[in-house]
């Protein structure tokens, strides 16, 4: 019963969207406001729906129903309670409801705090959501269904795939999911608009704080699953150049892309057509990313060739959607009105700058993932294109963009004056020089490459730092009055504060790591010493031990820096006997921002265990970066404040370019 | 609760959300206007000027800004607003009350399954053994009581034996493996988890099974069950004369009233004869056939042939067998086909795709 009413509460859900994809657009054209607020009613409810369908799978995975075949195929009775909930969406079918579930929640939200939108809008934002869910629904019910039955259960699941047997699944996905839906309404708004034929400001109100929204889950998201596999794969690797991973990555550097023309759009009423373009495209590369993780493309053309029906519709809603709001663009937004000017110089055209690197990077990250696909389909031939491409491409679009940040935010709105900020970052200048030639000194004869980038990093960050000094007054006016001054800056600034430093930060982190990194690979058998970076780890013996669902071996090593000893690590390697698959459980100690990294390898035959360490300097830097940003995002987004950008009034007649 | 009275209620709450809107009154003006939000930016920027965030002219060039977009915002909104549309309403209600629960069932029945009830654990493992599956439910409450006490030597030696009947084989290795972990390592022991390593890979003598095997051999050289699948080993991998010596040692060395003397009898005759696959009291039966009976049987056993090679391809004695069958028959096409199959379910391995090759070559069938 618990099944059945999940899989009819998923099928009303289905029927709800389908009305509300069709009768408030009628509404709209009609003028009838009875029709346009049902988009409201219906959005409501079908997060009622599915909300409860999304429960009721839960329940049962708790309850361990086998009759029901996705919990057979990924649950596991002695599974403890935590994976029996995560496991929901640690699989195909249940990871599709969650994305349901998300887009009904971020429909009904639109639905429930958008009293202050224009009716017709608000109706015609609804029915696009309820577009892009309806299309999901009946993907999920006719090619994924969750709640398919076994008449005979079996006594026992096939438990969860064990890599996925972590706290990182409860997380991740969530966030990630968050993040790629979200975007869906910065994209329903853009269409609203486009039928609409008019972007009046409320819709610039609403765009920016709906995309900070999702772009911060999508960075936490991120930053995340890199770290997942970081502690899981047993490599210590943070990024692969995964197609998977790009596939999260190209829509944040869309979103975040969309995330600064919003701005300017929202201050500045500028780049209206641009931000429009720019939402469609952030939402086509979540559905793509949904695509290619969801299809099975990746792991193998073939395989997606020999079962295509899910690949095939995935593909199919992604043309629609993708081409449909493309052609709908193509055919109106020449009609739309032209927004605000500016001139070159100036924070609009600051951010103007930001997109096109962004974009651009994007459009790297998008060839170097989907080349590989391409050419397996159209000549059979398999490559791969690895961290090398996109450390040569991905790599210099990011350089210019770094030494441009700190300059934006100096440049007032409208019309700007590059030499004043350039003196104004002159401290910021002589900072990252300083940290160069340190560097150099300290390393000689290393890498040329590490102080350099490192360097780039004090830049960003100094900037950031003479950004709020100069608008705090500090140095000048006595330090009571600037700290007042601070707190009365807008928590946007802070934001941007924030997440511009969250860059400088994790750009430090990537280059200690990558370059600093010291390692030491060999068998090891009891009582042996290891000895990196000035660290001893000693394997003090190997122990068995009986999990839950799983047995492991644990390694217990003493570890000690000059003498001094610090706590045991005790990394482990995990068998799961019902899959048959074992994961290496690193032991990690960290200190400061740097972490040594133990993880197992094989036993060998005469006692000894191949052993993995790493000393990885700074590297928690590459995520408290991340956390910075989005923590930026969300100071930015409790700015409760409208923002209009108040221009310096015009000293002088200047040509002033076109927006668009 | 009946699940058609759940549905119902599901329904009825689904249809609701449809109609209510449609009965309700609104007042003339709902939702924001965009002049609306122009008069609230230029509050805003006379709070920013009072907080000194930001100086007066730029106030006053922000104002000028949005005053101008305030004009041309009054300008456009004189849009005339339509009365409702009763005809459309009423559609709309038609299509919540009846399309709506219809489609729902029709899309909801081909899928769903509403004669099923809950399955959780907890109710299945707590009720009684039921007649239909016994066994199954003994095996579950034994598996319960060992997942909490994993280091009950005996429990795991009496459940593996059930779970290789119950065509459990993985789940039995695993049980063998824990006898041996927690009760002490034997021979018999060791022979048993090879002949569950056997049954899991359906009945092919794999790498691992073999290993447990020698353990088991180099144990107890008596051990008949390890002595017995060793030499299956060596058949499986072609090497029959190997496989006719360890059943020839074994039976010269076993009583004579041994239980499985026939067994190994009845294998060392199928390596015995000169064709190998085929014993000599088939052979026999063959012989007063007529053709068409013979060629019928020839056939059964190159399909038997051509299906195991499907599932473990290692056996490049096989192959040549195969394909050598093949040509006799006269299926060039099949033997051609055959051999590509060999070098594919080979091709990992460079010393068996050599060896295959040169088998092939002296067959005639090379590619």
């Amino acid at each position: 019963m618990i099944a059945e009413a999940g899989h009819y509460a998923l099928v009303l859900a289905f029927g709800l969207a389908l009305i509300q994809s069709v009768v408030p657009i009628v509404g709209a054209r009609r003028g009838d406001i009875a029709l346009m607020e049902m988009a409201r009613s219906t959005a409501l409810a079908q997060l009622l729906f599915v909300g409860a369908s999304f429960c009721l799978l839960t329940a049962l995975h708790v309850t361990s129903d086998f009759s029901v075949v996705n919990v057979f195929e990924n649950s596991h009775s002695a599974k403890p309670l935590l994976y029996k909930i995560t496991g929901v969406w640690g699989n195909h079918e249940g990871s599709m409801l969650l994305w349901v579930s998300i887009l009904a929640l971020f429909g009904a939200m639109v639905a429930a705090f958008g009293t202050n939108l224009p009716v017709s809008l608000r109706a015609n934002v609804l029915a696009v959501q309820a577009w892009v869910a309806g299309a999901f629904y009946l993907f999920i019910l006719l090619t994924s269904n969750p709640f398919a039955r076994i008449a005979q259960p079996p006594i026992e699941g096939r438990d969860l795939n064990p890599i996925l047997q972590d706290i990182g699944l409860a997380v991740h996905p969530p966030m990630l999911y968050l993040g790629y839906v979200g975007f869906s309404i910065s994209f329903s708004f853009a269409v609203a608009a486009l039928l609409e034929g008019r972007i009046d400001a409320a819709w610039a109100r609403w765009v920016r704080p709906w995309t900070l929204v999702a772009w911060v889950f999508l960075t936490l998201g991120i930053a995340m699953g890199s770290y997942w596999a970081y502690y899981e794969l047993g490599w210590g690797g943070w990024w692969f150049w995964d197609p998977v991973e790009n596939a999260s990555l190209m829509p944040w550097l869309a979103g975040t892309a969309l995330l600064h023309s919003a701005l300017v759009m929202e201050k500045r009423n500028a780049l209206k057509v641009w931000t429009i373009l720019l939402s469609i495209l952030t939402f086509s590369l979540s559905l793509l990313g949904t695509f290619l993780v969801r299809s099975g493309v990746l792991t193998s053309v073939h395989a997606f060739a020999t079962d295509p029906a899910r690949g095939v519709f995935i593909l199919l809603i992604l043309c629609i959607f993708i081409g449909g709001s493309l052609a709908l663009y193509a055919l109106r937004a020449p009609s739309l009105k032209q927004g605000g000017l500016f001139a070159p110089i100036s924070r609009e055209g600051a951010l103007v700058l930001n997109n096109l690197f962004l974009t651009t990077a994007c459009a790297t990250v998008f060839v170097g993932t989907l080349y590989p696909l391409g050419l397996e389909v159209l000549t059979s031939e398999k490559i791969s294109v690895g961290a090398p491409f996109f450390n040569l491409t991905f790599g210099p679009l990011f350089v210019p963009l770094l030494i441009a940040v700190p300059f934006g935010p100096l440049l007032p709105w409208k019309r700007g004056d590059l030499l004043a900020a350039s003196q104004r970052l002159t401290a910021a200048g002589i900072a990252a020089l300083v940290a160069i030639a340190l560097l150099f000194a300290w390393q000689r004869g290393g890498p040329m490459l590490a102080p350099l980038a490192i360097g780039l990093a004090v830049w960003v960050i100094a900037g950031v730092l003479s950004d709020i000094a100069e608008r705090t007054g500090l140095f000048r006016i006595p330090f009571s009055v600037s700290l007042r001054r601070a707190r009365g800056l807008p928590r946007s600034a802070w934001g941007t504060a924030f997440a511009h430093a969250g860059l400088g930060v994790a750009l430090i982190g990537v280059v200690c790591e990558t370059t600093w990194n010291s390692e030491y690979i060999a068998t090891m058998k009891p009582d042996q010493v290891a000895r990196v970076a000035g660290y001893e780890l000693k394997l003090e013996g190997l122990t068995q031990r009986q999990g839950p669902n799983y047995r492991e071996t644990l390694a217990q090593f003493a570890v000690s820096l000059d003498g001094k000893s610090l706590p045991v690590m005790t990394p482990s390697k995990r068998s799961f006997t019902t899959r048959g698959m074992s994961t290496t459980e690193a032991a990690l100690l960290t200190r400061g921002a740097s972490q040594l990294y133990v993880s197992l390898g094989d036993a060998s035959a005469d006692g000894g265990i191949a052993v993995r360490i790493y000393h990885k300097p700074l590297v928690l830097l590459i995520w408290w970066g991340p956390v910075l940003m989005a923590f930026g995002g969300v100071l930015s987004l409790s700015d409760r404040r409208l923002r209009v950008g108040a221009p310096k009034p015009a000293r002088a007649a200047r040509a002033l370019q076109a927006a668009e | 609760m009946n699940p058609w009275f759940v549905f119902a209620l599901m329904t009825v709450a689904a249809v609701f959300a449809v109609l209510w809107p449609l009965g309700r009154r609104y007042p003339s003006q709902t939702g924001g206007t965009e002049a609306s939000v122009y008069r609230d930016q230029l509050a805003e920027v006379d709070r920013d000027l009072a907080g000194g965030l930001i100086g007066a002219a730029e106030a006053e060039a922000a104002r000028i800004e949005i005053g101008r977009r305030l004009l041309a915002a009054s300008d456009q909104e004189a849009v005339p607003a339509a009365g409702p549309n009763h005809s459309l309403r009423r559609a709309v209600a038609i299509v919540a009350l009846v399309v709506l629960p219809l489609a729902a069932i029709a899309l909801y029945l081909p899928l769903g399954s509403p004669q099923l009830g809950d399955f959780p654990l907890a109710a299945r493992s707590q009720a009684a053994p039921d007649g239909k599956q016994p066994l199954v439910n003994l095996v579950a409450q034994v598996e319960a009581h060992l997942e909490k006490n994993p280091t009950d030597a005996r429990g795991w030696t009496v459940l593996a034996p059930v779970l290789e009947r119950l065509g459990r084989f993985d789940d039995a290795v695993r049980a063998w493996r824990n006898a041996i972990t927690y009760g002490g390592d034997s021979s018999e022991r060791r022979a048993d988890l090879g002949e569950a390593l056997v049954g899991a890979a359906n009945g092919v003598v794999t790498g691992d099974a073999k290993a447990e095997f020698e353990r088991s051999v180099a144990m107890n050289p008596d051990e008949v069950k390890a002595s017995y699948f060793l030499g299956l080993a060596a058949e499986q991998d072609g090497r029959t004369g190997d496989a006719a010596s360890i059943w020839k040692a074994m039976l010269a060395r076993a009583p004579p009233d041994a239980p499985w003397r026939p067994l190994v009898q009845a294998a060392l005759t199928r390596v015995g004869g000169v064709a190998p696959a085929l014993s000599n009291e088939a052979m026999a039966a063959a012989k007063d056939m007529n053709d068409t009976d013979r060629n019928a049987m020839v056939r059964g056993m190159v399909e038997r042939l051509a299906t195991r090679l499907k599932q473990n391809g290692d056996d490049v004695e096989g192959w040549l067998r195969l394909v050598r069958a093949y040509l006799v028959m006269g299926e060039r096409e099949k033997a051609v086909m055959a051999s590509t199959d060999a070098r594919q379910a080979v091709g990992g391995d460079a010393e068996r795709l050599r060896q295959l090759n040169e088998g092939l070559k002296n067959l005639g069938v090379d590619g």
